[in-house]
């Protein structure tokens, strides 16, 4: 008889999910979704061992099961806390956690370059997600930031170590997906830094994951760097029949018109890669350097792409809306209407809804206001 | 004089060598411990009181019978003689004089936890050290103390030495374990705990130096003679390391009763402080206790005298207390600058810091710059506050205690001698040729400046 796996029930912001036993406080929270699911910049589903370093996902552990209902005393991290029965969590309803993320958002961004305008990343990155979401304006550092010389990993990724927030995900790709590991991290403290010994080339199939799980622009990919913007490219899946033994064929093309400047695995709305068959949907790089027409794909369709994402604003079919939660975690009231900007806007029709516009309002749809 | 446990033969000549130490009665607690039953030893432990003597003060039999057994799995006892707090140097002379204490202490650890391979992780750079305990191993295994089936009880048991590589970081248990595996020291994000899932996945026990050490005297005269010495939850003897502004730095085995005054000013102890000079402060238990001035020192809060033990150092919470920490007693005469002397321990927490986990990474080093722009007298009276801040943030979230540990001296600063950290500020040509001095610190009234 195979074992019956027991379901906790557990609290987060108000909001009551029952989940399997063994079940982390994030992955609880993100099968809730929306802004109840704390930020992860390290933690990877799909690598075993990662998550804990970051911090940003820290929850509050307002009490710790039914049994033994004492608070815990100092904040956790969501991600390498598994949920115990009757947990009470509080993530976006606790003063402390909005405090100390601001505190770790704050601390990440302390020596990163703020380069964005000439990073690669920028659209995707999940640290400008992060700084947007949960930190502060301004910055309160006025000491030099810590540089790095480029380096490149083999003919198809370069580290821009400056920008690296140390999430270790890239090395436990290189121990976990890769057969020969020649990448992890040197010296300690604030001059940690991510290498290869005496800079030997990332010579394997799929060391190019390393890019797909970079957080931020620290990995880019060399075979597209500078080539575009991701948010003027079109992405869409794909597949084709790979016959590199692990790489599951199945990924994201990011085209413009014809052309395909880039080729990543499929990504979930958590930014990490999808699994396919219960497998995570790794990809090999042939397929991701070597495989850049549109004919050496098959097609499916249009990726589905957050609202939210900035690069949701170069297609306008198949969006995703992220969950609204804030109505549950605030007991069922809802947040107070200031004022309903179409009404007192002069420029706006206010029966036109702008979500129903098929694209970005353009003044056409504002004829009667033209002067 | 009070008793003396670990060091009460520490002034006869040849100690460190075999002969001696066994003619003086050494080993005695191994020969009884083999007859007794491992359990009755955790709970002979238990019973003693005894605390870790590494920082943290934790019972050591409550850790120890924390341990889990599962069937067919091997466990592990780890020595942790990563000494390097700043200021603490007590098990570099216990392992260097009575090297015998610690194997004998490992021997019956190891019998009552049921390693049959135990380690001893020491700071790299006691390099010559590392000669002295491998003889004292080797010696210990010649005359049938270690390797197989020891004094015929059936017990297996090997002692290795391993030599870290210059890092603060692995003196922190799952960090110590890391490196012990060959690996980049990275503390570990718990649970699971060492107990349950140590060295090679394996149940261990971490425990310092001194504390395996005590655990000779507490079978050879029983739990309850060994908790009678002491005070309280303060059992036993504490081995402190005094230095700084004293006439007699040096190690002091103390039973925990006498007072924080008598320990500074009495001959037998620290004999005073050299040239006259008035006490300024003190950072009773290692580098990452909060400091404290003189007139909180030697009184508490609730005008107590404070004494040299667990309970009283911390008596009063980070408020108006501190800690009893490892025994690194750091005491700063009048000539002292708190600002110098708090820069140079963020300077090394920024050093020694795995890079890990971003606040400590980030935070570490930020403080550090900041105290050097005001020791440098560039400091802004709006830095104090970002100081404060940046403190707060690293506390308590952190993967490991280090981050505890370089926020904690930071905060006991600002907190205690906010008023020289502003002159500082509002005399930045001054603060470069002379020092605040004493000023009001060991006044009896004083009230904390809360941030």
């Amino acid at each position: 008889m195979a074992d019956e796996i027991k379901t906790f029930k557990v609290t987060i912001d108000n909001i009551t999910i029952d989940v399997p036993a063994g079940t982390t406080v994030l992955n609880a929270a993100r099968k809730i979704g929306g802004d109840v699911a704390p930020p992860a910049m390290c933690y990877y589903s799909k690598l075993q061992g990662s998550g804990g370093k970051c911090r940003t996902c820290l929850v509050e552990i307002a009490a710790g099961s039914t049994v033994d209902p004492r608070p815990m005393p100092k904040l956790v991290a969501s991600c390498r806390t598994t949920v115990m029965d009757g947990m009470i969590v509080k993530n976006i309803t606790s003063e402390k956690v909005k405090d100390a993320r601001a505190g770790v958002v704050e601390f990440l961004l302390l020596n990163h370059p703020l380069d964005c305008p000439i990073c690669d990343q920028a659209g995707e990155c999940h640290l400008q997600d992060l700084g947007y979401d949960h930190g502060k304006e301004g910055t309160r550092y006025e000491f030099p930031r810590r540089t790095f010389e480029k380096e490149n990993f083999g003919p198809y990724i370069q580290l821009h170590m400056t920008r690296c927030i140390l999430c270790y995900r890239c090395t436990y790709v290189a121990d976990q997906l890769t057969d020969k590991r020649v990448h992890g991290i040197l010296d300690r403290g604030e001059h940690a830094e991510i290498s290869t010994y005496i800079s030997r080339a990332v010579d394997n199939d799929f060391s190019g994951n390393m890019i797909d799980v970079c957080p931020v622009g620290a990995l880019t990919d060399r075979t597209f760097r500078f080539k575009n913007r991701v948010w003027f490219t079109k992405p869409v899946d794909a597949h084709r029949d790979c016959e590199t033994p692990g790489c599951c064929g199945k990924t994201t093309l990011w085209l413009r018109g014809e052309e395909v400047f880039r080729v990543t695995a499929r990504k979930d709305e958590w930014g990490e890669v999808q699994s396919f068959d219960g497998k995570p949907g790794w990809i090999c790089n042939t397929c991701r350097f070597d495989k850049k027409k549109t004919t050496d794909w098959i097609i499916e369709g249009v990726t589905k792409i957050n609202r939210h994402s900035v690069i949701s604003q170069g297609k306008y079919d198949n969006l995703v809306i992220p969950k609204e939660t804030i109505k549950e975690v605030m007991n069922g009231r809802s947040p107070h209407l200031l004022m309903n900007i179409h009404d007192e806007s002069e420029v706006n029709e206010p029966d036109i809804h702008l979500s129903k516009i098929n694209g970005p309002a353009h003044s056409d749809n504002f004829n009667n206001h033209q002067p | 004089m009070s008793r003396k446990l670990l060091l009460e033969k520490e002034h006869i000549a040849g100690i460190r060598g075999y002969e001696v130490y066994r003619r003086e009665g050494g080993y005695r607690s191994v020969e009884k411990a083999l007859k007794m039953a491992p359990a009755d030893i955790v709970e002979e432990v238990k019973r003693s009181g005894l605390r870790g003597r590494g920082g943290a003060g934790f019972p050591t039999g409550m850790k120890w019978s924390f341990l889990a057994k599962p069937e067919g799995v091997a466990r592990y006892l780890v020595c942790n003689a990563d000494e390097s707090e700043p200021g603490t140097f007590k098990d570099r002379y216990l392992m260097e004089f009575i090297p015998h204490l610690l194997i004998e202490g490992m021997i019956v650890s190891s019998f009552a936890l049921g390693s049959n391979v135990s380690y001893i992780y020491i700071r790299g750079e006691y390099a010559w050290i590392t000669d002295i305990l491998e003889n004292a191993i080797e010696e210990a295994k010649q005359n049938g103390w270690l390797g197989k089936n020891i004094l015929g009880t059936g017990f297996d048991c090997e002692i290795y030495l391993q030599r870290g590589a210059g890092a603060y970081i692995c003196g922190e248990e799952t960090a110590l374990i890391e490196s012990l595996e060959g690996k980049r020291g990275n503390p570990r994000i718990k649970p699971p705990f060492p107990a349950v899932k140590g060295l090679w996945d394996c149940p261990t026990v971490v425990n310092n130096v001194e504390t395996l050490a005590a655990i000779v005297p507490i079978i050879n005269e029983g739990a309850e003679a060994y908790a009678k010495i002491g005070v309280g939850k303060s059992t036993g003897t504490k081995l402190m390391s005094a230095c700084g502004n004293i006439n007699k730095p040096g190690i002091y085995e103390i039973d925990m009763t006498i007072s924080v005054e008598e320990f500074i000013y009495s001959d037998e102890y620290c004999g005073g402080i050299p040239n006259g000079k008035k006490l300024k402060a003190c950072i009773p238990g290692g580098s990452s206790v909060p400091i404290l001035p003189a007139n909180l020192l030697l009184t508490t809060a609730k005008g107590d005298k404070r004494l040299m033990n667990y309970e009283s150092l911390a008596d009063g919470g980070f408020a108006t207390g501190s800690m009893m920490g490892s025994g690194g007693f750091i005491v700063l005469d009048e000539d002292q600058c708190i600002v110098r002397n708090t820069m140079t321990l963020a300077r090394f927490y920024h050093h020694e810091s795995c890079g890990q986990c971003s606040p400590c990474r980030e935070g570490t080093g930020w403080m550090e710059r900041i105290l050097k722009k005001i020791d440098n007298g560039r400091g802004e009276m709006k830095d104090i506050d970002l100081l404060w801040d940046i403190q707060r943030k690293i506390e308590g979230n952190t993967i490991c205690p280090l981050g505890d540990a370089a926020a904690w001296p930071v905060a006991a600063a600002i907190r205690h001698f906010r008023d020289e950290f502003e002159w500082h500020v509002l005399n930045p040509d001054e603060c470069l040729k002379r020092n605040y001095g004493l000023a009001h610190y060991a006044d009896p009234v004083h009230v904390p400046v809360m941030a």
